[in-house]
């Protein structure tokens, strides 16, 4: 069986002790949140932390609630957390459509939304929830904290804003009165990553689109949105037409490559079918259908 | 590094590297081997276990991780009143071949059965999704926990 | 269809005979009791890591092992070159460097000159903890000098090719076998051809080509390869606990291997997590266990991770086929014409018992009824893992009948005709049986209409296709396909099959003890099929013992007689017959010691299950407990009837067994993404005889599963750089519960008329008829979109590729 190569692992026993012991380590230290995306790498040996700090302890970073006009997620959350919450699911059905169909039900009990953001792999499906979304991180370090948005979060693959004595703490959605919100995903077998995924939200006001985000996720977009699509549809009515027109904007803004999981055009292609897909069903929603 | 962690209610406590995997703690340093692993990669369910009530894969835990916790493994099902309803239920419906996911899938088993006390097909099909069975095709695994949700006048003893 | 026989119930509530019956392992299995490789410890024991090679071709010009020997313990690193050092008391070469393939092949333990494929053995970490093992391997340095890799079976070919096999002095990467032949054929040639060019140039004929691939797969058990090896160096004995569906063939091989005299290794099997195939053949990393407690003098325990798994060890298939099929307008099959390119990898490594490099495909004539058929197969070398012959493949049956039943289906869309009404035209009829097939196989029975009738009945065939043709008109695709298929399988007559020169044939051993219960001891393995269950269930029936009465012992060599282990779905056919001639042997032998009892004739004696009883007197009688009891007393024996109640037998089957069966697979296409849901699977199999039907029909389950995930996801697919693009579950993708449906079985049951009761086997069968069901129905369900054909694995992209009219290239990634 593959092992790890050798490290050292400490507790945190508070944000600001995690935040000095990476202080303390440096570089070779990393956070271990559920394990579920680092120990892998560890076990293949890509990843060689010398110093693991664990901080499964701190309460703090769990828990899902409604802070003002946003719903706040702990770093701590779970997967399984995020599916079963009846806030998340009240203002959008997007949470539990995507975690769904993230890995599975045991990974999903072990692994956390911090540890997914921070790792950042291309083909995260809550890259795509969170850009459509238009969602914030919160990082912290020894002086203080800051707001990133998840737009600006990824500075490339398995590359993000968190620093190297800085923890992700929390992660921030808007909230939207009336908006509907959908996750498609196509994936070569449940529980994969995917092949492709669109995660939208659309909110329906008089007849005509008035906020909307689109996200993308495993197909190379900028950021894991897709802006023009979101501005070509802003005022315009749901039609099936505008909507398809969007959805071949999103597509535009993917840039996939070919791998195991299907060649760049039928990626691409995938980006504009699930976004009209996904488009489709969240307008529905919200207009109460 | 030492960790004592609670297996199956006995404290195990032994001195390990902080490497160490806790699918290897349990089976090398508890010495339960009824823990099994297939893939190195999360993918298979084989080394499923229960670190405080919940079933993961303790493939990608750290021994250190569990720490002061409790975890349950498949020599923790049969009780002084006999075979939990899910082992039974494996028997009854030929619910394994080779038996070597068996240990996991039970453990998933009852983890769904605890939250969820009458799955439908589909929910048990997607509560076994993260683990791999070669043997079975998986008709006769999700039969076996369908009589087990029919007959849970054994597990009140294991709650 | 026959009625079910009755059969009484035991103190235990057991069938004594045939019947569903609850498995014995269950009970350690389900308290996680099993005892698997990885779970034997020994006192002092070491553990190991094997270094392979990143590179799929490269010379090797030095290994550094300095380092990794200095790491705080490491007890030794062996390498190619330190092998190559012990000299070897062996007819089969003169060091440990290289080892026979079973199929008179060589293959590197530890590479020397260079490696031939990405995931080949470089050097053997010794110590005492698996993990520093693994530490280990990162500090040996190996020189390599890249080479360029074949990693397509057609580039092999070419004249300019790099040379393979330059260690045996090649000059091209053609494989000849035992008789000398670069390709091998099979059926008529002449016949064939003409047949097929005269429907060419009749206009009321019509002939449908096709290239079609069968791509690299691999059987995947959950359980790994593993070994551990205990050398006593004070008797000379080997232990050798390991991962083997083959033990005391794999104990010869070992004698040979190693030069050890026979009669000291003991080869032990112990519960082994699935094989498939994966499991007959002899590793490096086995032997390299071995070598390593010769070495240290402790036991060494060797466990593959599942890269190494899934990079070297027995892979399957690889076969590039182009199918000929001709007929006539009204659908009469005319004549079958197949030329195949079979990749064999770097090693020809094939575990199967013909002399011939494809083993049994050449039965692709199929379940149907034409007089001409012919095969060519020429198999190459190339910069792959070694193997072939796995995955429950019934040694290539798989191949061959994914050819003719994706032919015939293609046939049925170029006459437009029903592909049920087309197979239904050509199926073998009742009275055709035994049935000499254009290639030479002899079909021992079958009523392949009925089975097909009952297949299609369950389906409710004619409703699906009303559906079908309503959804279509809607822009919804479902797709509904057939497979029909006949194996052969119970390797083998001995005279016609061996491997390595052992003849396919099982020993047994049956001893009744004193008071009446029995152990009856196999030759053959368990991977998971229930011999401990089914095997008692044989001797109950013939017998009359209670199965829970009856121990089973297997896996173990000093403990069961010789024989060629499970794979090829040959336990049943094979050893089940062993089982039931032995106890006919203790039946016959009680009836003396009854007779003599009873103070008659054995001719007075008539059998009722489990008591011999004097005719038209039948209180008087004796039990076979109480002739048992008899047999082991000082009841004065009649002349030449030996005391005690025992026998054993060797089984040299007179011919194969043809299991057969009709599937019928219902997907539902979306083809906006390529997804392909399996809706509905309905499997009819006629195996004979069903010793326990509960066991049957789980082997169906699993075939099934395996088939859906060939047909639809597994796949083991290179770059040209040489990479191994399946090397791990998160790209070796396996089917799980979401993916398949909730199987409808049926069953026909035509006993084997050569088989002691009538069983045919049917570990394989749903592995081998399964895959061309689903892949027919995905067809069917795009034919919309014109298309014929398409490769498997059928995923999202691979099945949206081909709606698009471009097709995906899928065994190698091409930029």
């Amino acid at each position: 069986m593959q092992t790890p190569a050798p490290t050292d692992y400490v507790r945190a026993t508070s944000v600001a002790n995690a935040i000095a012991l990476l202080e303390e380590h440096g570089e070779e230290a990393r956070i271990l949140a559920g394990g579920h995306s680092l120990l892998p790498m560890m076990k293949l040996r890509i990843a060689r932390p010398e110093m693991l700090i664990d901080i499964n302890d701190l309460d703090e970073l769990r828990g899902i609630r409604v802070e003002g006009d946003e719903l706040v997620l702990g770093a701590m959350v779970t997967h399984r957390e995020v599916l079963e919450s009846p806030i998340l699911s009240e203002h959008y059905a997007v949470f539990r459509e995507a975690e769904k169909v993230i890995a599975d039900p045991l990974v999903r009990n072990r692994g956390t939304v911090g540890g997914s953001m921070c790792q950042a792999d291309p083909s995260e499906d809550l890259s795509a929830l969170g850009a459509a979304l238009r969602g914030t991180v919160v990082i912290q370090n020894s002086s203080g904290s800051r707001t990133v948005p998840l737009r600006e979060f990824h500075e490339g693959p398995y590359e993000t804003k968190v620093g190297p004595a800085e923890m992700l703490t929390e992660v921030r959605f808007p909230i939207r009165p009336g908006a509907g919100s959908a996750y498609e995903k196509v994936e070569r077998r449940v529980g994969d990553w995917a092949v492709c995924s669109a995660g939208v939200f659309v909110t329906v006001k008089d007849g005509v689109v008035a906020d909307c985000g689109i996200g993308l996720t495993a197909v190379g977009a900028e950021h894991f949105c897709a802006p023009d699509a979101e501005a070509f549809l802003i005022g315009k009515a749901p039609t099936e037409e505008n909507l398809r027109a969007a959805a071949k904007l999103a597509g535009d803004a993917s840039d996939p490559s070919s791998d195991q999981r299907g060649p760049a055009d039928y990626k691409k292609h995938l980006a504009e079918e699930l976004t009209f897909r996904a488009l489709t069903r969240a307008a529905a929603a919200s207009q109460g259908a | 590094m030492q960790v004592t962690i609670n297996v199956n209610g006995e404290p195990i406590t032994r001195d390990v590297e902080p490497r160490k995997l806790l699918v290897h703690f349990i089976r090398e340093d508890a010495e339960l081997r009824g823990t099994h692993w297939g893939c190195d990669t999360s993918n298979c369910g084989a080394c499923t276990l229960w670190v405080d009530g919940e079933a993961v894969k303790s493939c990608t835990v750290l021994a250190a991780q569990a720490d002061g916790h409790d975890v349950r493994t498949v020599e923790g099902m049969e009780t002084e009143a006999g075979l939990d309803p899910v082992q039974q239920g494996f028997i009854e419906c030929h619910g394994l071949q080779c038996g070597f996911c068996t240990p996991g899938m039970m453990m998933t088993a009852r983890w769904l059965l605890d939250h969820n006390p009458h799955p439908s097909e589909e929910e048990i099909r997607e509560a076994i999704s993260g683990q791999i069975c070669r043997c079975t095709g998986y008709k006769n695994i999700v039969e076996a926990i369908q009589w087990a949700a029919d007959h849970p006048a054994t597990s009140e003893v294991n709650a | 269809m026959t009625a079910v026989e009755e059969v009484p119930i035991s103190a235990a509530g057991n069938p004594i005979g045939f019947g569903n019956m609850k498995r014995v392992e269950d009970q350690r299995f389900v308290r996680g009791q099993g005892n698997y490789v990885d779970d034997v410890n020994l006192p002092g024991m070491l553990h190991s890591a094997i270094l392979r090679s990143p590179f799929a071709h490269a010379k090797i010009n030095g290994i550094d092992t300095s380092a990794a020997e200095a790491l705080p313990g490491v007890v030794a690193v062996l390498t190619g070159a330190a092998l190559e050092g012990i000299p070897r008391p062996s007819l089969l070469g003169d060091n440990f460097a290289w080892m026979p393939t079973l199929s008179y092949d060589t293959q590197a333990v530890l590479a020397t000159d260079k490696v031939r494929f990405q995931g080949q053995e470089v050097a053997f970490v010794i110590a005492t903890d698996r993990y520093i093992a693994k530490d280990a391997l990162e500090l040996i340095e190996v020189d390599y000098e890249p080479l360029e890799p074949v990693m397509d079976a057609k580039r092999a070919m070419d004249p300019d090719a790099p040379v393979i096999r330059d260690d045996k002095g090649q000059t091209d990467n053609s494989i000849t076998d035992v008789h000398g032949a670069k390709t091998w054929e099979s059926g008529n040639a002449i016949g064939t051809a003409e047949a097929i060019a005269a429907a060419e140039a009749d206009p009321d004929c019509v002939v449908v080509t096709q290239e079609i691939m069968y791509p690299r797969v691999h059987p995947s058990p959950m359980e790994t390869c593993a070994s551990v090896a205990q050398m006593d160096k004070v008797t000379g004995q080997l232990t050798l606990w390991t991962t083997s569906q083959a033990p005391h063939a794999h104990r010869t091989v070992y004698a040979m291997v190693a030069g050890l005299p026979e009669h000291k290794i003991r080869v032990i099997s112990p519960d082994v997590g699935g094989g498939f195939g994966n499991k007959v053949g002899v590793y490096p990393g086995y032997v390299l266990s071995i070598l390593g407690s010769i070495v240290t003098g402790k036991p060494v325990k060797w466990v593959e991770d599942r890269n190494e798994n899934l990079v070297s060890t027995s892979f399957a298939r690889d076969y590039h086929m182009t199918g000929k099929i001709a007929a006539t307008k009204e659908g009469k099959i005319l004549a079958v014409d197949v030329d195949v390119l079979a990749d064999h990898g770097a090693f020809n490594g094939v575990a199967q018992p013909t002399n011939y490099p494809a083993g049994f495909f050449h039965i692709f004539s199929g379940s149907y009824d034409y007089p001409n058929a012919h095969c060519k197969v020429t198999p190459v070398y190339t910069n792959k893992a070694p193997g072939g012959v796995a995955y429950a493949c019934s040694f290539r049956i798989t191949e061959a009948v994914y050819l003719i039943e994706r032919m015939v289906d293609m046939l049925a869309a170029e006459l437009e005709m029903d592909p049920a009404e087309l197979r239904l035209k050509n199926l073998l009829r009742p009275e055709q049986f035994p049935y000499t097939s254009p290639t030479g196989w002899v079909y021992d029975s079958g009523q392949y209409e009925l089975t097909m009738r009952e297949a299609m009945r369950i389906a409710g065939y004619d409703e699906l296709r009303r559906e079908q043709a309503e959804k279509r008109a809607r822009g919804e695709y479902m797709g509904i396909g057939i497979s029909f298929f006949t194996e052969g399988v119970g390797a083998g007559p001995r005279k016609d099959m061996d491997i390595l020169g052992l003849g396919m044939a099982d020993g047994i051993e049956l001893r009744v003890h004193p008071t009446g219960k029995a152990v009856l001891r196999l030759s053959v393995q368990s991977q998971g099929q229930g011999h401990e269950t089914s095997y008692a269930q044989i001797v109950a029936h013939e017998l009359g013992i209670a199965p829970e009465d009856i121990e089973v012992v297997h896996g173990d060599t000093d403990q069961t007689p010789f024989g060629l282990g499970t794979y090829g779905s040959r336990s049943t056919p094979v050893s089940g017959a062993a089982a039931a001639v032995v106890s006919r042997k203790v039946k016959d032998k009680a009836r003396l010691v009854a007779a003599a009892a009873l103070e008659c004739s054995p001719d007075d004696l008539e059998w009722e299950l489990g008591r011999w009883k004097v005719k038209g007197d039948p209180e008087r009688g004796k039990t076979i407990q109480e002739i048992a009891l008899l047999s082991h007393g000082s009841l004065e024996l009649p002349e030449g009837v030996e005391g005690h109640l025992e026998a054993m037998t060797v089984y040299n089957p007179p011919n194969l067994t043809y299991p057969y069966g009709c599937y019928i697979c219902v997907v539902d296409v979306d083809p906006g993404t390529g997804q392909v849901k399996v809706r509905r699977f309905i499997a009819v199999d006629d195996c004979g005889t069903r010793i326990n039907p509960m066991i049957v029909e789980g082997q169906v389950h699993g075939g099934l599963a395996d088939g859906i995930g060939m047909a639809l996801m597994e796949l083991i697919a290179f770059d040209e750089d040489g990479n191994c693009l399946g090397g791990s579950f998160m790209d070796y993708l396996l089917p799980t519960a979401m993916e398949c449906p909730d199987y409808e079985l049926g069953e026909t049951v035509t006993p084997s008329p050569h088989h002691p009761i009538g069983a045919k086997g049917v570990g394989e069968s749903a592995t081998v008829g399964s895959p061309p069901a689903v892949v027919n129905a995905v067809v069917d369900a795009i034919s919309p979109f014109g298309v014929r054909h398409a490769d498997m694995p059928l995923t999202p992209a691979n099945v949206w590729r081909a709606i698009q009219g471009r097709p995906v290239r899928v065994d190698l990634a091409v930029e």
